[in-house]
């Protein structure tokens, strides 16, 4: 088993082109975890723990622009992430526990592609975008295009996620994330839901909706947006998006929960979500 | 595969293959037993150590990853600033099997070099990855809460 430790990413790219058996490493919160499909049985590693070019976060015209070896720990700590993305940084806070979160990374939460990853959903409602690099070039998609199947991504061969991009939200956009687990730490979601919604002059004028644990991959549920957008911000307008949105999730029963509690416990958060949006409006 | 960094102040070289749980290293090669070894997946918090004054588990970080680092154990902190609290960790209920304790006192000197007088909420979350099955965390907190009387 051989170990490469590239110290910069085009050194980086020139290794996975040259073998793109190699398997990239981060964090190691998930790769490390003995039975892990990812992990330390692979032929060659390539450990990406040296690219501080892929660390750190910064604005970029209207773009928060995120190297995917940030931690959950140095997201949360962020005073720019808690001002414009709160829903981030509340979704940051409840990966696992502390000695989780300051190894664990975003891009290594996107790659590892669990439905029940904390960060999916947010940055689905937030309409993130990635920047995925190989020795070829750079190439952006918008991340709703990555997850394909059920653990499978648009990452190609030879590629790496190098940045993760979220558009500047308007200004008075309510954002929440509400994860459901056994317990308030440390517990991998049940399931898990998040929401970015504007009010104005009581009309919903922007509702993006995205949910985890709910089906094979983190899911945006756009009929449930299209819906309710353009709709009086009432108690029916929430029943309503409940209602749709219990339609557009396919759950499982599992270890963890089972299909019908997760629709029942899904549709009452979308409900409160959505009142709470109204709400903040009102205050705001 | 040779590998050096800096344990507990002192500067170390070990052969070891590159991706060695440093917990398997701690503990066989260089005869550390303080860290210990609950679930070996992440999950109880008992193999913490610092890495950079930022608290990790050694069952998930690979050696390699250590290269000309600094990474101090219980061993180390035992010897500084631990000592107050391993103390009233002993005398105010907050150690039973004593199976958590190195775990849990190794992440409350990260959270204390951060934050000098932590809030119970402040504990609870900064131990929320530290499993302890026998004390129910009472007596633990009392200890931390404790360290703030002179
Ligand atoms: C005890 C415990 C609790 C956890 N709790 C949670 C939780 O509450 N919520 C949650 O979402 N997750 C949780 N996790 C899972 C894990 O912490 C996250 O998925 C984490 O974000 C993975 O990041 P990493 O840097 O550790 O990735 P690694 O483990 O290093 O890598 C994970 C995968 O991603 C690939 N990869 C990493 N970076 C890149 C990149 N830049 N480009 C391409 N591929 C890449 C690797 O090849 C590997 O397949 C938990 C894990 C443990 C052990
Ligand atoms: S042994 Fe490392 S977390 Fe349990
Ligand atoms: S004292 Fe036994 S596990 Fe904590």
């Amino acid at each position: 088993m051989h170990v490469l430790r590239p110290r910069s990413l085009h050194a980086a790219l020139e290794d996975l082109a040259s073998d793109a058996r190699l398997r990239p490493m981060a964090g190691c919160t998930d790769f490390m975890v003995p039975g892990a499909a990812t992990g330390a049985d692979s032929d060659g590693i390539l450990d990406l723990s040296l690219l501080s070019e892929l660390r750190g976060i910064r604005w970029n015209d209207d773009w928060l622009e995120i190297g995917a070896l940030t931690t959950f720990a140095e997201i949360a700590a962020s005073n720019f992430v808690q001002e414009h993305f709160s829903a981030l940084v509340e979704a940051a806070r409840q990966v696992g526990g502390w000695q989780i979160q300051t190894r664990a990374t975003l891009g290594g939460n996107i790659a590892n592609a669990s439905p029940a990853g904390d960060s999916l959903p947010v940055l689905l409602a937030l309409d993130a975008e990635l920047e995925l690099s190989a020795a070829g070039g750079v190439r952006r998609i918008p991340y709703e295009r990555f997850h394909v199947g059920y653990r499978e991504t648009a990452l190609g061969a030879g590629e790496l996620i190098t940045r993760i991009r979220l558009p500047r939200p308007a200004p008075n956009v309510h954002q929440s994330f509400r994860k459901v687990g056994t317990r308030e730490a440390q517990a991998i979601s049940k399931l898990s839901v998040a929401l970015c919604a504007r009010v104005d002059d009581g009309i919903v004028r922007d509702y993006r909706l995205a949910a985890g644990s709910l089906g094979p991959t983190p899911i945006r549920l756009r009929e449930v947006e299209r819906a309710v957008v353009g709709r009086t911000a009432n108690s029916e307008t929430a029943d309503r998006a409940a209602e749709i949105a219990t339609h557009q999730i396919h759950p499982i029963d599992d270890v963890r929960s089972s299909a019908s509690y997760r629709r029942w416990a899904f549709a009452r958060i979308v409900r409160r979500m959505t009142l709470d949006a109204y709400a903040s409006s009102l205050q705001g | 595969m040779s590998i050096e960094f800096l344990l507990n102040g002192e500067r170390i070289e070990v052969e070891a293959p590159p991706m060695s749980r440093l917990l398997d290293v701690l503990r066989r090669e260089l005869g550390l037993t303080g860290t210990k070894e609950g679930c070996g997946e992440g999950e109880c918090g008992a193999c913490t150590v610092l890495l950079e004054d930022v608290p990790v588990l050694s069952c998930l970080l690979p050696l390699v990853q250590c290269e000309g680092r600094r990474v101090d154990t219980i061993e180390g902190l035992a010897r500084s600033e631990a000592g107050p609290l391993i103390e009233r960790l002993v005398s105010l209920g907050g150690v039973q099997c004593g199976a958590c304790t190195p775990g849990i006192v190794v992440a409350t000197c990260a959270l204390l070099r951060q934050t000098e007088n932590p809030t119970r909420a402040q504990v609870a979350q900064a131990l929320a990855g530290n499993l302890c099955r026998c004390t129910g965390y009472e007596g633990i907190h009392r200890a931390i809460q404790a360290l703030a009387e002179p």
